[in-house]
Parts: C-alpha cells; sequence; structure tokens
C-alpha cells in the first residue's frame, strides 16, 4: 500500500501547442482518473470582434503554423457567404482546393514522419534519447529524405496558390487573387509520379504496421464512438473542401446524413469542463454521455462512401476490410488513414494540375451581402467549423470556432485513459516510457492544441454547487 | 566643363556623389532627381513638403536638417548614408512601431506600406529597445466605403494635406499635443464628413500605412506583385543612377 499520487506529463510532447495530461493513482497504485489539460489560451473568438470582414481569413490563420491553410479558407468560406457568394468561379474553387491538398499532404507527412514515426519505428517504450526525427533519418535515411521532400513539395504547392509556404493570402471573400502560372505547373508536374510512388510506399508503411501489430493496435486507446465528417453532396464520397455533414455510429448507423453544414449549430451542442480551457462538443440529440464523436482521418474513412481518386480508394476498401465495412474504432489506425489521404490528396494535385481552369482569370465572384456566413471544411486533423457575423460597416461581431482537436477533446481524454488504466495501473515503478505510451495515443490524434481554445467571457456557462455528499446544491446558468 | 548643370543651376554633393540642383530646390527633390534615395515618410510627390517625421534628417554644413524641407545650397557636402544618420533613423522608424499598433502580419496594407519598408530598408530586424505603448484605439468603419484604423496611424499628416491642397475638403486634421497628438477627422466620425472613397487622401499612395482603409479591396493584390515585392523602398529613385 503506497500513498495516492498524481502524475503530470508536461509538456506533451511532439504535438502542436501546449498541453499535459495528469493521472492520478490511489493507494493501491492503480489509475482513478486521467485526464489531458490544455493549457494554453488563444482567445481569438474574442479578439477578432470589430476587425473587418475581408481580414478575417488572414487573422485567423494565425491559429496555426502547421495548417493555417485550414483556417485561411474555413474562415474565407464564411466570408464568401457573407459576401453573398454561394458559388465560386472554377478558378477560385480550384485554385482554393490545390491549396487545400497541398496543406493536407504536408501536414499529415509532418505527423506522420516527423511527430509519430519514432515512436512506430522504434517502439513506444524506447528510450527517450531515441524517439525523435533525426533518429529516424540517422537509421533510415530514405525514408527522412523522402519525409522531407514530401512536405516541401505540399509546401511548395501552398506558397504557390497563397503566396507564401506559411500565412498566405490567396482566398479573399468572394474568390481567389491568382492563378497558377504555366512553369509553375510545369513544375509540380515534373515531380507529381515520384509523389504518387513515395505516398503508395507511405500507405503500405502505415497499413504494414498496423495490420503487423493487431493486437496492440486493437486493443491501444481503442473504444466505439461516433464518427463525423463532411462528405461529398452528390455521393457521399470523401471531400475534403466542401460537402455536407454525415455522422455514423460505432456500428455504422447513421445518425445524420447530408446537411448542410450552415445547420451545424442544430446538431452540435458544446459542453464546458472547469479542468480544461478546450470545449467538449457532443451531438445534441443524443446528449453528453452517448453524443460525443471523433473526426479526423480515421473518423473520414468510417464516414465516405469510397473516395473518389482509385489509388486511394483501393487503399479505402483495404482499410474497410478489416473491420467487414463497419467503422474501425482503433485509434492507431488514424496513421493508416492519414496516408490514405496523402495518397488521395496527391492523386487530386495531380487531376488539378491537369485542368485548364487554373491559369483562368476570373477570379472574383459577387453576390449580394449578407450579415452571416459559416464555413466548414476537413482540416487536416479533421472537421473545422468557423462561424461569423458581420454588421452594417463590415465589422466581424460574432465569431464561433469548433476546430478538429476540440471535437477529437472526449475521445482523446478516453483513449489518455485506456491507455493509462492498461499500461500504468498496478505498477510500482512508473518509467518515462510508460508515460511514453499515453502521449503515443493523444498523439494518434495529431491534436492542434493551439488551435481549439478561443471562447471567453460570454460563452454559455452552467455554475452547478455540490455539496459534500455530492448532492447538487444550487446551479446558475449564463448564456450570451 | 565638367558635370551637367542645368541653367541657372549650381551643384552639391550627396555622400560625395555630385548633384545638379536649381535655385529653391529642396535636398531631397535635387537628390531624387538624380537618383539618390534619401529615406522619408511624411513627405510625399505633389503634396507640400511638412518636415515632422524627420526620417529624412542629412548633415548639410555640419547640421542636421530635413532635406524635404531644406533648400540645396551650392557647393554644399551633404551627409546622407552614415552609419550615424541610418541608426537615428532606425530609431525613429522604431519608435514609429512601439508608439502605435503595427501588426503587419495582419495588416492589408503589408507589402505597400512605407512603414515597413522602411523598416526592411533600415535593417530593423533585431529585438526592438523601446517599450511598445500598445494604444487603444477604436477602428472607424462608419463610412460605407473607407475605415480608418489609426491604431496604424504615423502622424505623417500626408492626409490632412491631400484632403485640404489636393481635394478641397480638409476632412482630416490634427487634434491633441505632443505624444497625444493624432489624426482626427472633422466630425463624429467619417461617415459624419463628406470623405469618398475617389479622394486624394484616401487613395492607396497618400495612406503610408494601413491606417486610411478602402473597403473590401484587402488582400486583392497578392504576394509577390504587391509594391514593395519588387524591391526596397527608394529603388524606383536609385535605378535612375543605372
Amino acid at each position: 500500500m503506497s500513498e495516492p499520487r498524481l502524475i503530470e506529463i508536461s509538456p506533451v510532447t511532439r504535438v502542436e501547442g501546449h498541453g499535459k495530461v495528469t493521472i492520478h493513482l490511489n493507494a493501491e497504485n492503480e489509475v482513478d482518473e486521467a485526464r489531458l489539460h490544455i493549457v494554453e489560451f488563444r482567445g481569438f473568438e474574442r479578439f477578432i470582434r470589430g476587425r473587418l470582414m475581408w481580414e478575417v481569413p488572414v487573422i485567423v490563420q494565425r491559429l496555426c503554423g502547421i495548417c493555417p491553410v485550414s483556417h485561411h479558407l474555413a474562415a474565407a468560406k464564411a466570408m464568401d457567404m457573407i459576401a453573398g457568394v454561394d458559388q465560386l468561379t472554377p478558378t477560385a474553387e480550384k485554385m482554393r482546393r490545390l491549396m487545400h491538398y497541398g496543406q493536407v499532404m504536408q501536414s499529415h507527412v509532418l505527423h506522420f514522419f516527423h511527430l509519430a514515426a519514432p515512436d512506430l519505428l522504434f517502439g513506444f517504450g524506447a528510450p527517450a534519447e531515441k524517439r525523435n526525427i533525426f533518429e529516424v533519418i540517422k537509421e533510415q535515411p530514405e525514408l527522412g529524405k523522402r519525409a522531407v521532400l514530401m512536405r516541401k513539395y505540399g509546401q511548395e504547392i501552398i506558397e504557390a496558390t497563397a503566396g507564401k509556404k506559411v500565412h498566405g493570402t490567396g482566398a479573399i471573400p468572394g474568390g481567389i487573387n491568382r492563378n497558377l502560372p504555366i512553369e509553375r505547373r510545369d513544375h509540380f508536374l515534373s515531380s507529381i509520379d515520384q509523389m504518387i510512388e513515395w505516398s503508395k510506399d507511405a500507405v503500405k508503411l502505415a497499413r504494414d504496421y498496423t495490420l503487423e501489430h493487431e493486437e496492440l493496435v486493437s486493443e491501444f486507446g481503442s473504444f466505439p464512438s461516433n464518427y463525423m465528417s463532411l462528405v461529398r453532396e452528390s455521393d457521399g464520397a470523401l471531400d475534403l473542401y466542401h460537402g455536407n455533414l454525415r455522422a455514423l455510429s460505432s456500428t455504422g448507423d447513421t445518425i445524420f446524413d447530408q446537411v448542410p453544414y450552415t445547420r451545424y449549430h442544430e446538431l452540435i451542442v458544446e459542453d464546458v469542463r472547469s479542468w480544461s480551457y478546450m470545449k467538449f462538443p457532443f451531438i445534441k440529440t443524443l446528449g453528453p454521455e452517448a453524443g460525443w464523436y471523433r473526426v479526423g482521418p480515421l473518423a473520414r474513412m468510417n464516414t465516405a462512401s469510397f473516395i473518389d481518386t482509385p489509388l486511394a480508394n483501393e487503399a479505402l476498401q483495404e482499410l474497410k476490410a478489416v473491420t467487414s465495412g463497419t467503422p474501425n474504432n482503433s485509434t492507431l489506425a488514424n496513421h493508416w488513414a492519414r496516408m490514405i489521404e496523402v495518397l488521395h490528396c496527391v492523386e487530386k494535385i495531380r487531376e488539378l494540375l491537369s485542368d485548364p481552369d487554373l491559369q483562368g482569370t476570373d477570379l472574383i465572384a459577387k453576390g449580394d451581402r449578407r450579415e452571416e456566413g459559416i464555413g466548414v471544411i476537413e482540416a487536416p486533423r479533421g472537421n473545422l467549423i468557423h462561424h461569423y457575423k458581420v454588421d452594417e460597416h463590415d465589422q466581424v461581431t460574432y465569431c464561433n470556432l469548433i476546430v478538429s482537436t476540440t471535437h477529437n477533446n472526449e475521445g482523446m481524454n478516453r483513449a489518455v485513459k485506456d491507455v493509462a488504466v492498461k499500461h500504468l495501473s498496478g505498477k510500482e515503478q512508473i518509467t518515462e516510457g510508460m508515460l511514453n505510451h499515453v502521449e503515443v495515443a493523444i498523439r494518434a490524434y495529431d491534436p492542434c492544441l493551439s488551435c481549439a481554445t478561443h471562447a471567453l467571457g460570454q460563452m454559455p456557462l452552467q455554475v452547478q454547487l455540490f455539496g459534500a455528499g455530492g448532492e447538487l446544491i444550487d446551479s446558475r446558468e449564463q448564456c450570451v | 566643363m565638367s558635370g551637367t548643370k542645368k541653367e541657372t543651376g549650381f551643384t552639391f554633393t550627396i555622400d560625395g556623389i555630385e548633384i545638379t540642383a536649381t535655385a529653391g530646390q529642396t535636398i531631397m527633390e535635387a537628390a531624387d532627381e538624380a537618383g539618390v534615395y534619401i529615406p522619408r515618410l511624411c513627405d510625399h510627390e505633389g503634396l507640400r513638403h511638412q518636415g515632422s517625421c524627420r526620417v529624412c534628417t542629412v548633415k548639410a554644413g555640419g547640421r542636421s536638417v530635413a532635406a524635404c524641407t531644406q533648400p540645396a545650397a551650392p557647393g554644399q557636402a551633404v551627409e546622407n548614408e552614415t552609419q550615424h544618420l541610418t541608426k537615428m533613423r532606425r530609431d525613429l522608424v522604431e519608435m514609429l512601431f512601439h508608439e502605435g499598433n503595427h501588426l503587419c502580419p495582419i495588416c492589408e496594407a503589408s507589402g505597400n506600406c512605407e512603414l515597413q519598408a522602411m523598416a526592411y530598408r533600415l535593417d530593423m530586424t533585431e529585438a526592438t529597445k523601446f517599450p511598445y505603448l500598445e494604444p487603444c484605439r477604436a477602428l472607424d468603419a462608419s463610412h460605407p466605403d473607407i475605415a480608418l484604423d489609426t491604431n496604424r496611424c504615423i502622424s505623417c499628416g500626408r492626409c490632412i494635406r491631400a484632403s485640404q491642397d489636393v481635394d478641397g475638403k480638409g476632412i482630416f486634421g490634427y487634434v491633441g499635443r505632443g505624444i497625444h497628438r493624432r489624426v482626427a477627422v472633422n466630425g463624429e466620425n467619417l461617415a459624419d464628413t463628406t470623405a469618398e472613397v475617389t479622394d486624394h487622401a484616401i487613395s492607396a499612395e497618400v495612406c503610408p500605412v494601413g491606417c486610411i482603409i478602402r473597403k473590401r479591396v484587402g488582400f486583392a493584390v497578392p504576394i509577390g506583385e504587391r509594391e514593395f515585392d519588387k524591391g526596397l523602398i527608394g529603388h524606383e529613385i536609385e535605378e535612375k543612377r543605372k
């Protein structure tokens, strides 16, 4: 028998942003509670208020240095709606899609090779000094080279479409501010076949890991959950840029399907908890206990009817076969799903580069002004919702952001607890390697903690006062 | 006969380069014609000289003078790009950054902004040494086509002179004294004035920063095609000598 203990993993490493994990061990060394805390605060929902609407896509992308394009495009889509533009010109839409595919590709490559690969290659419990990208490059130089060059390719696509590799200005309300010159197109075409081959190899690497470690993958942070993503309006195919909302249960039953994303607030409610700056969204009809859901690459593989690029679709069918077509609930299968999306993005980039619309000059559409706009996109880490209201002076009066990592909040916390219970409970001595198992579970979601904490001041808030016996004494609610 | 003296002109030197000037020309006007760039922020072609930002300070006859207002004099030896003057100019520009709220990464003037371009030209690349004043100034977006974000104002007064002398409207003016001096409009807000987006004072070339905003055109010019993507501020003047 020993004293109860609190173990803190701070900061969680090889993720974007700052977070920590607390694990409460009781006197029998069993895990009582384990939580992921987001300890940084960004507050974009508040300080964007008062700014001018065309500044929004440029300001909010500063949420993140890894996936700024996602915020840039989600905000631009919301501003399109406010500008009264329901249909972009072909050049504008295709340039934005090209930007987005470049972004998803580079972000996924960064995560898989730079952040997750050290765990997968060297083992979760490998010495800390071994678990980094430099060791990956040292032991597998060809893999390291591909990691760098694939990411470079995606970043250059972003630069060609947004003006800069990080924090560009391409998307503006109603369209885009540039097209793709022929010489840039030819530059990208010259190495697209190489990118396809390397992406196929990456899918194989992730697939082989998943299948060769079937027992580990099936039990490590695995649990049933609901899944949500955009799917293509016409046929339910994977669509990372635009579509309608679809949510499935852990067994594949439809919770809602083909709902326009402008109605997201009818479907999703955000819960607040005292110990984290990050909110906990859930599906309204199912309530907070049963309504939490996961988003991201694996969620998209679960929700999409198919993928409209042949190589990625073939890979998807192989992934789906593992669970006989029902949703895959294995947290670690996210890596396989992520690499399928890389292949899909590269196939899409190849398709777009052959499209003459990218050299078009009709860049901006106009429409009748509205006061409210909602933009939703499938960011690398999952569904991303931007919602704004703008007054008659073009100033933002309201902003609500639900980012991918926020959607996954409950899922990550459950994964943390699941892994902590399985790998730490009952152990006399807790080693650094054991604690890394917890980080591996978080890392599988590729969370971006800096993107996820924005509410301030006037969010709907419920305060409950409990007595010593746990009984509810009083409750007060504050709403906007 | 050496040089290319203009009729009734004379010569003087800037950093040893012989410059030809005519009577009444300022040091800056003569330098511009000769392809020698003297940094400036409050001065603008077509507007009367003001000499308030002091970024154009040069040494002439041992004295520090504003090149935009100081007449050129025959035989004068003017110092422009010395280490001392460059440092002084960099300090002035740094103080302008610290006096307002200049957030280049999210400003639609970025790439077209003379303050930002001057910072690049003067190699303002290190952490600055002055405290940020972080003023709290409300954005005036009341006008249907124009917005005024005085967080970015550097009190150059170009809009005041353009509105008064070119547009004949007098929409802008200074209020307050010393460090509290600011540009204001002659009404409760912009919507309360006769300002129009076609006014010279509202044009992109007059406001050197992102203070006067023409609505709904921000970020329409892609990165790579903005004014100072083409070269350092002053390059078009310096190219005359090449």
